[in-house]
């Protein structure tokens, strides 16, 4: 017996010392990232995709696109995954380092940290100089950092204005009453007055970056900006300011449903497709969720329109456009490119303007692909003339958080709106 | 065993044996095996690893420039007044959470211990929230929390308790409540079939004999059925002081930290900085103080518990 328990000593003492030297071999890098660079791989095999489940393309859209490219291209098959736009960012930082997916949905607002960070592959030299001009600006940034491209634009996407015209027209309000939002203020107090909807607001306030894009939407109306021209955090200013203490005040005077510290933006547009909700901000595949029969009560009286506008008469969106980007730990990178400059063209994007709009320019002007969408393609169109950005730093996502925390504590009534956005600018200053 | 082997002894002689055992020790080495390789892959492997990048600076999950910074990361987060207070809030959840779970846990383990019909079915139906995955049970509460269709507001405004809905999980004063009623909703069957355990293991010569003194029911339970219990409930204490600590997955689900971070437990504020702010180094040194917390939670447990004569450990 003895003689066993000293062999097996032994044989872990030569284990713990196997790890120590496999540490201490891979040392120049705790994380062991330099021996896995990915690779280009042939133009066939089975690739990996990762795709977000909730606004713009539904599962159906990315699995019936991916069918037509299966037809097309026979030696290459897609295996696509869905996960909630919370858990994307992590799902992407944590399948990094084995490389698990080929192509991967980014958000504008990850570019900076992704390709900073090097969890991205630099496309760049794959990217025609002529789709630069044939797409939209606002959609480019969703792919780009520090004048270099990592993905391709799927499609530009900002928040529009939705309302329940039916409710409205109980109070003899019509589209030109929510032009502004003094406006949608005066409306909303009516509908509340008559009865017509307990809350007659909802918005997506619960502590995610839902809150922040609402937050851009009413910081652009108010004339403001995110960032200063040194690129830092700059929102404790009159306009940064006012916006909050607008939001504060659809609170106060009980417009706003308090639920909304718990929705996110799949939440209000369920709120309001059950009846509950009159206005709400919302990404624009909201206005085919809220007229379709299965999940709603309100089938043809919602109305969508530009965001209204604020006290300086602009209403610039928050830019939340998104890209495909193909992860640098993939193995099958030719494949991917040819698939996601498959499911980017203009023709795949266009047959699906019902889910997501496009982001090749041209389609904006043919009248039978405006057509099949018309109210979206007239309220989208002119919201990203003027789209506004969330900073484009690659801790974007700490700073976002912080902004979070502070941008509820006002709506709460905690702090105060300057005192929420002081210590907000002051925090995130601190970051680097 | 002794006889046997010391009968061997005298029979046979010591080379023999020795290359008998030696024979035995080769097989118990192989049959281990599979199982050494299991625990350190799944278990010392990673602690170590994280020990290695808690001494880094590590901010991607594909970096290559990591430099050394030594305790620097655990100096950082020790200063961070975030961390503290996610700390307070770990330490609320587990105080109030286990705290009510041992309480209703003797209530349902004394009613499925009393000789009832049906006793074996309501055994069984007491275990079905233990049964259900965290993620549906999260999901499931996070339905009757609704600030707009949930059963609570449904229940307490038709009782005429409250009289408009709340958002339960909208209010950073009550959502780290709500969460923890959640959480004690699901595991008070499993501290009630620890205490169940002990109570049957109560001679009923013991109950007798006091009830021929003439105790009454509370003394009963003060001078006999508490004294028992000791040891389940201290195995019961360690378990779920442990588990609370380093509660988790109900938080991603339901609350996602908010509102206003009042829910973010430290073992949130580890996976965000980690994973969502790739701050893998400080990441890594948050669990580590995590892991020093729980330690030191065990050790004032165990030995203010072994104090107790009656205590298993």
């Amino acid at each position: 017996m003895k003689f066993t328990s000293k062999r097996l000593r032994r044989a872990m003492v030569g284990i713990g010392i196997a790890a120590v030297a496999t540490i201490i071999v891979s040392g120049c890098s705790v994380t062991g990232a330099s021996s896995n660079a990915g690779s280009a791989g042939g133009n066939s095999g089975t690739i990996n995709a990762l795709f977000m489940k909730q606004a713009g393309y539904s599962e159906s859209d990315v699995d019936a696109i991916i069918k037509s490219f299966e037809k097309k291209y026979p030696k290459i098959t897609v295996k696509p995954t869905f996960v909630a736009y919370e858990a994307l960012h992590d799902k992407i930082v944590t399948s990094a380092p084995a490389g698990t997916y080929d192509v991967v949905h980014m958000d504008v607002i990850w570019p900076a940290e992704f390709a900073s960070k090097g969890l991205i592959t630099n496309v760049t030299k794959q990217f025609p100089a002529s789709w630069k001009s044939s797409m939209l600006g606002g959609a480019l940034s969703s792919a780009e950092y520090k004048g270099q491209y990592y993905g391709v634009p799927w499609g530009p996407s900002t928040k529009l204005f939705f309302y329940n015209k039916a409710m409205l027209a109980k109070v003899g309000a019509t589209a030109d009453d929510v032009k502004t939002w003094d406006g949608v203020l005066a409306v909303a107090k009516k509908l509340k007055d008559q009865g017509v909807v307990k809350y007659p607001l909802s918005w997506s306030w619960s502590q995610a970056e839902a809150l922040i894009c609402d937050y851009a939407v009413m910081l652009g109306a108010f004339g403001g900006q995110f960032t200063d021209s040194s690129g830092k955090l700059d929102v404790n200013n009159q306009a940064g300011v006012e916006a909050l203490a607008w939001m504060r005040k659809t609170i106060t005077d009980g417009l706003t449903d308090p639920a909304s510290l718990t929705f996110l933006e799949d939440d209000t547009d369920k709120s309001m497709a059950a009846g509950k909700t009159a206005m709400e901000l919302n990404w624009e595949s909201t206005f085919r969720d809220l007229n379709d029969p299965s999940i709603s009560k309100i089938v043809g009286d919602a109305a969508v329109s530009a965001p209204p506008a604020g006290p300086t008469g602009v209403n610039p969106g928050v830019n939340g456009s998104m890209a495909l980007a193909i992860p640098t730990g993939s193995k099958h990178k030719t494949a991917a490119w040819t698939f996601i400059k498959y499911i980017t063209s203009e023709a795949v994007q266009d047959k699906y303007v019902k889910s997501s709009m496009t982001n090749w320019k041209a389609s904006y002007t043919q009248p039978t692909i405006t057509q099949s969408n018309p109210e979206v393609f007239a309220a989208a169109g002119k919201a990203y003339d003027s789209m506004l950005s969330r900073p484009e730093v690659p801790d974007y996502n700490q700073v976002s958080q912080i902004l979070q925390v502070d941008i509820q504590k006002a709506l709460l009534g905690k702090l105060s709106p300057q005192a929420a956005m002081d210590d907000a600018v002051k925090q995130a200053n601190a970051l680097s | 065993m002794t006889v046997a082997s010391a009968k061997e002894d005298l029979v046979s002689p010591p080379v023999k044996r020795r290359k008998k055992f030696d024979k035995q020790g080769r097989l118990a080495f192989w049959l281990l095996l599979p199982a050494c390789v299991a625990v350190f892959g799944v278990i010392i492997y990673p602690m170590f690893r994280t020990l290695v990048v808690s001494l880094f600076q590590v901010d991607s999950a594909l970096a290559t420039v990591t430099p050394f910074v030594g305790l620097g990361n655990y100096l950082s987060v020790l200063s961070n007044s975030d961390f503290w207070a996610s700390i307070g809030r770990t330490f609320y959840f587990t105080l109030v959470s286990t705290a009510l779970e041992l309480v209703l846990g003797l209530i349902v383990a004394g009613l499925l211990n009393a000789k009832l019909k049906w006793r074996w079915l309501f055994r069984t139906i007491v275990v079905i929230p233990w049964a259900i995955p965290t993620i549906v049970n999260a999901a499931m509460w996070k339905g009757i929390f609704n600030a707009q269709y949930g059963a609570l507001n449904a229940l307490l405004t038709q009782l005429g308790i409250i009289h408009s809905y709340q958002a339960w999980l909208g209010d950073p004063n009550l959502a780290l409540n709500m969460v923890i009623l959640a959480d004690v909703w699901k595991t008070v069957p499993l501290v009630a079939f620890f205490l169940l355990a002990g109570l049957t293991s109560i001679p009923t010569e013991l109950y007798e004999a006091a009830k021929l003194d003439r105790a009454s029911w509370p003394r009963i339970f003060r001078s006999i059925v508490l004294p028992m219990l000791v040891p389940s409930i201290s195995i019961v204490l360690v378990l779920r002081t442990v588990e609370a600590f380093k509660v988790f997955d109900i938080i991603y689900a339901m609350t996602r930290g908010g509102p206003i971070d009042s829910t973010s437990t430290v073992a949130y504020f580890a996976y965000e900085t980690a994973f969502s702010d790739q701050n893998f180094g400080i990441g890594s040194a948050i669990s580590y103080i995590i892991t020093i917390f729980i330690l030191a939670l065990s050790a004032v447990y165990l030995r203010l518990l072994r104090r107790s004569d009656l205590s298993l450990l």
